[in-house]
């Protein structure tokens, strides 16, 4: 990001320091929105996001995967949400989580045909509004994986292209049993701001894939990509993306955290590059969740968790850290103040860690032991603003007038 | 015919006991997503088969077929194993 430097007045004479102009509070306030094992809760910021305003439990006992509020009108949310026996729904408010009303059709598979044994939604995963010149339009992927589409802001879902039910992908989405241990996922649905036919899709496990035409056909989008050792790197089923974010600033570049490794991608080029090596070895480049900058393609934070022997899921050595890269991936700097310095045993998931667009950037994730935490500062400092939630499941944020 | 309905439920229906009406299971549960929109495909999935710990009574009598004929006198209970944490 560019700093403007104050050059003093003559080249001979003491450098004139300029007193600092006090910061303009930023025109907005920031809405953090918490999806948990056992409910959502909204928690509204002031302009300096330094005090924030707690409201929920919203669906307390239900499992909400994810809890975004639509950019395009700045009101309408929706809830993915199910409890551990009822079936899987989605919850909508338009009036930014006052009142609720369930959608009438939520994400479903087809009905398979007599003596064919189909598949049912377990959960939806992920909710990704649709491009801004689709106002309405929401994307929702799900476990086991799916691909759904919604044009009337997420009241009527309908299969969505033709990935759920295409033999070749049936065969790369693999069987229950290949799956993370809650279920195999659809996520990381992406749109391409400069054109709403571009998308991009990821599945864990499955790839990553990539349409053109408004997904009218997909294609992985994998090389490059390692998988675990033992599996075969050209099966697309052995690929496991955690999570893939789009960088806004320049939607050509894509940075992926992976069951192996950190990766960066140049479109146009097809191939993604582990940018993850440059970590420190004792730390490694495992983890869920990955964040881009929204105003600098070169930055980028992870947050590392243990990937070693069983994979405990857990902060490496139980020393909770994020890493950023200022350069792409080149190089990476461990932001750790304000964190446990130890025997903190907890992660994040791969939704749950986001930005805000402030400036200075801020940051956020929920922990699996049920804390958010924040940085106002891109990172330097971390500040925990609750305690004793549930298992956090995802973190979004939004900018509110 | 007279449904009991699980707690889990309540948020669709209010009440314990409701009133609904069909030859078998499968139009009972349409009659009851009819008065009560969204209740079935949260117990029945789009396989049309039961969600897991979801299970159906009649008069006292668990069933699993969901072309069970029923009459207008039977007893219907709804009921949610609540397993887990």
């Amino acid at each position: 990001m560019a700093r403007t430097t104050q050059k003093s007045a003559t080249r001979k004479g003491p450098a004139v320091r300029k007193k600092r102009a006090p910061r303009t509070p930023p025109a907005h306030r920031v809405l953090a929105l918490v999806a948990t094992r056992k409910g959502a809760w909204l928690f509204h910021g002031d302009a300096t996001r330094k005090t924030w305003r707690v409201d929920g439990p919203h669906f307390l006992g239900h499992i909400v995967n994810h809890l975004v509020l639509d950019p395009r009108d700045g009101r309408t949310l929706l809830a993915a949400a199910k409890t551990g026996h009822l079936g899987p729904t989605i919850f909508r408010s338009t009036d930014r989580g006052r009142t609720w009303k369930e959608a009438s059709t939520p994400p479903a598979f087809a009905k398979s045909a007599e003596g064919e044994i189909g598949r049912a939604v377990d959960h939806t995963f992920w909710l990704t509004p649709c491009h801004a010149n689709e106002p309405n339009a929401w994307y929702a992927g799900t476990s086991p994986q799916g691909l759904f589409r919604s044009d009337d802001g997420g009241d009527t879902w309908q299969p969505f292209s033709y990935i759920n039910d295409d033999p070749q992908y049936r065969t790369w989405m693999g069987t229950v049993q290949d799956g993370t241990p809650d279920g195999p996922k659809l996520h990381s649905i992406i749109v391409d701001p400069r054109d709403p036919a571009h998308l991009y899709f990821s599945m864990s496990g499955g790839g990553v894939h990539e349409s053109v035409d408004g997904g009218r056909s997909f294609s992985p989008l994998v090389k490059g990509m390692e998988v675990v050792d033992g599996f075969d790197v050209r099966n697309i089923a052995f690929h496991d993306p955690h999570c893939v974010r789009l960088c806004p600033s320049n939607p050509d570049r894509l940075y992926q955290q992976n069951h192996c490794g950190i990766y960066r991608i140049d479109r146009p080029s097809n191939e993604w590059t582990r940018i993850g090596k440059k970590m420190p070895r004792r730390v490694g480049d495992i983890g869920f969740p990955i964040v881009v900058h929204p105003r600098d393609a070169d930055t980028a934070w992870v947050f590392p968790m243990d990937g070693t022997m069983v994979w405990p899921r857990t902060s490496p050595a139980g020393k909770p850290a994020v890493y950023v890269t200022r350069n792409g991936g080149k190089s990476w700097q461990r932001l750790d103040t304000g964190l446990p310095e130890s025997q903190a045993w907890w992660t994040v998931k791969r939704q749950a860690m986001t930005a805000d667009g402030q400036d200075p950037v801020g940051l956020y994730f929920g922990t699996t032991s049920g804390e958010l935490w924040m940085s106002r500062d891109e990172g330097k400092r971390w500040t925990c603003i609750a305690r004793n939630l549930p298992e956090i499941y995802a973190v979004e944020t939004v900018q509110i007038p | 015919m007279k449904v009991l309905i699980p707690g889990p439920l309540l948020s669709y229906t209010q009440k314990r006991e409701v009133e609904a009406s069909g030859a078998t299971l499968t139009e009972l549960l349409t009659d009851l997503d009819r008065q009560y929109p969204g209740l079935r495909f949260r117990i029945i999935d789009e396989q049309h088969e039961m969600r897991p710990h979801m299970r159906f009574f009649v008069n006292g009598e668990q069933l699993f077929d969901m072309t069970h004929s029923l009459r207008t006198t039977d007893a219907v209970q709804i009921v949610q194993a609540l397993s887990g944490g």
